[in-house]
């Protein structure tokens, strides 16, 4: 079977458009972990049995209710070099533990790349929507009617009183995971990040940055997402994930604005300086990258800075990773390579109006 | 901060986690963040999600073992998984394990998530049935409700409505 080439390119096609409250919200994302009832889960499945898994699947996918919401690309794993593995891992169109660990593991890619599923990774089957932007329900909406359809077809692991049967318990019930990946560097800036932090966690829900020296997290990403999944209908879980991801934008908008009166000449030094470093350097390691690249995303957001879009930093937040880098220049890169490489790369996309 | 994993390299990754309002923090450097097959960022199950687990298990109290009384193993008869093997992985082997481990998931569930009964969504296909189960329990708060503000009038239709559904499921 040919497929398109999900490696190619940096941005799917999904991330190209401007979702609600992109300046603050990059992706909203869902994840819903369904198994069936009468093979074991993956982690116990002999190699016969997740082949099973994988053809009852398979076959589920004939159907033609699918098709009305896209066309979709079945990808064994098994045709994917080391390298595509990763740089799909990179796109976050499949799980790391899906690329190193599966047996018998498959991928299912929507046109655009905004449905992803997933067969015989820690479940059966995990069913992924991605939307630009702020919208959280929207995903679950998709996510659901995928979900439905494939109920139609296969036997489900249900129980009256646990719900959907998980591998994890941490998934069982509703087996959804719904996150938003947002960018804060207003309120990281003023400080008021830490105590923010905390009281989302008061709420069940769980935020995950990557962090670097001190409390910065790494290009001020953060992903907030919800921790329970059973007691809460879904409709809870994702009306609470929304309302507390709306309250944080607002504190970001409101930190902006004040960035913007007390400390105008400053928020303007760190922006073009990071623009000027990026636009120039010889060298850049994947966390200078990041912290840049967040300066610059918030100066374009604040109209400071024009002559790039947030398309190319969306861009560039994939393609300054390694797998990546070394898909583009088609051979294993050392570490500082790969800095020299991405210093390269990143010169090259600013430089084009 | 210095890695708590392997308490060498310094720290890059931090999670939090609450479970039932206690939180937990965990700060590793990213060698050992990949090791437990965490990549960055954004999978879907944290880090050591395992370790965490297996703290939170119902094991049968060591007093119980030291005392000579015989420890109880609990086997799902459908995979083979022990109780203490989920213990160890932090995860089911089968779908059944669900039943068999039945007795001893309250107390986790009610750590893990603060609840312990599935109120969301129910597969068509099956839900007819659990759908109506649903409904008569909602009714017979309800019910209950209407007797206590003396709300006779509408509790007998409530009764009527319950026993109608009821019957439907007896009939099934
Ligand atoms: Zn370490
Ligand atoms: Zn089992």
């Amino acid at each position: 079977m040919e497929h398109r080439s999900y490696t190619d390119n940096a941005l799917s096609e999904w991330m190209k458009g401007h979702g609600p409250d992109s300046e603050i919200v990059i992706s909203s994302r869902v994840r819903i972990a369904r198994n069936l009832q009468t093979q074991p889960f993956p982690m116990l499945a002999t190699n016969q049995q997740s082949e099973e898994v994988l053809n009852q699947i398979t076959s589920a996918l004939q159907n033609e209710e699918l098709n009305t919401i896209s066309n979709f690309d079945f990808i064994p794993l098994t045709e994917l070099s080391e390298l595509d593995k990763r740089v799909l891992v990179e796109k976050h169109l499949i799980s790391p533990n899906l690329a190193n660990e599966s047996r018998n593991g498959a991928v299912i890619l929507s046109e655009n790349e905004s449905v992803s599923i997933m067969v015989n990774e820690e479940d059966h089957l995990r069913i992924q929507c991605l939307c630009p932007g702020f919208q959280i329900k929207e995903a679950w909406d998709l996510a659901s009617q995928i979900d439905d359809i494939f109920e139609s077809q296969l036997e489900y692991a249900f129980d009256e009183n646990r719900g959907y049967l998980t591998s994890c318990p941490t998934n069982v019930g509703t087996g959804i995971r719904a996150s938003v990946m947002m960018h804060l560097p207003a309120l990281v800036l003023t400080q008021q990040i830490n105590r923010i932090l905390s009281a989302i966690t008061q709420v069940g829900l769980a935020v995950r940055g990557l962090y670097g020296e001190g409390s910065e997290a790494l290009g001020n990403l953060f992903q907030i997402s919800n921790q329970i999944t059973l007691g809460q209908s879904e409709d809870e879980i994702i009306d609470n994930l929304y309302s507390v991801a709306r309250q944080i934008i607002e504190h970001e908008k409101a930190a902006r604005e004040k960035l913007l009166i007390e400390s105008k000449p400053r928020i303007i030094d760190r922006v073009m300086r990071s623009y000027g470093i990026l636009s120039h350097a010889g060298i850049m390691d994947s966390k200078e990258a990041a912290q840049r690249l967040s300066d610059v995303r918030l100066g374009i957001d604040l109209g400071i800075i024009h002559q790039v879009s947030t398309h190319i930093m969306n861009e560039l937040m994939v393609m300054a990773q390694p797998g990546f880098l070394q898909k583009q220049s088609g051979e294993k890169l050392s570490a500082e390579d790969r800095d020299i490489r991405r210093a390269e790369l990143i010169r090259e996309r600013l430089s084009i109006i | 901060m210095i890695c708590q994993e392997c308490g060498k390299r310094p720290a890059t990754l931090h999670f939090t986690k609450i479970i039932s309002g206690e939180k937990t923090e965990f700060h590793i450097c990213e060698v050992c963040a990949r090791e437990k097959g965490e990549m960055i960022p954004g999978t879907p199950n944290g880090f050591s999600i395992h370790n965490l687990l297996s703290g939170l298990l119902d094991f049968e109290p060591s007093a119980q073992s030291a005392l000579g009384a015989k420890p109880q193993v609990t086997r799902c008869d459908n995979c083979g998984l022990t109780y203490t093997q989920f213990g160890k992985l932090g995860r089911f082997g089968c779908s059944e394990c669900y039943k068999h481990f039945n007795a001893r998931l309250d107390g986790l569930f009610r750590r893990v998530h603060g609840n312990t009964v599935h109120v969301g969504k129910i597969p068509k296909r099956s839900g007819g049935r659990i759908q109506d189960k649903r409904e008569i329990e909602n009714l017979k708060r309800e019910l209950q409700n209407r007797i206590e503000q003396e709300e006779f009038e509408s509790a007998a239709k409530i009764r009527d409505e319950i026993r109608e559904l009821e019957k439907k499921l007896s009939g099934n």
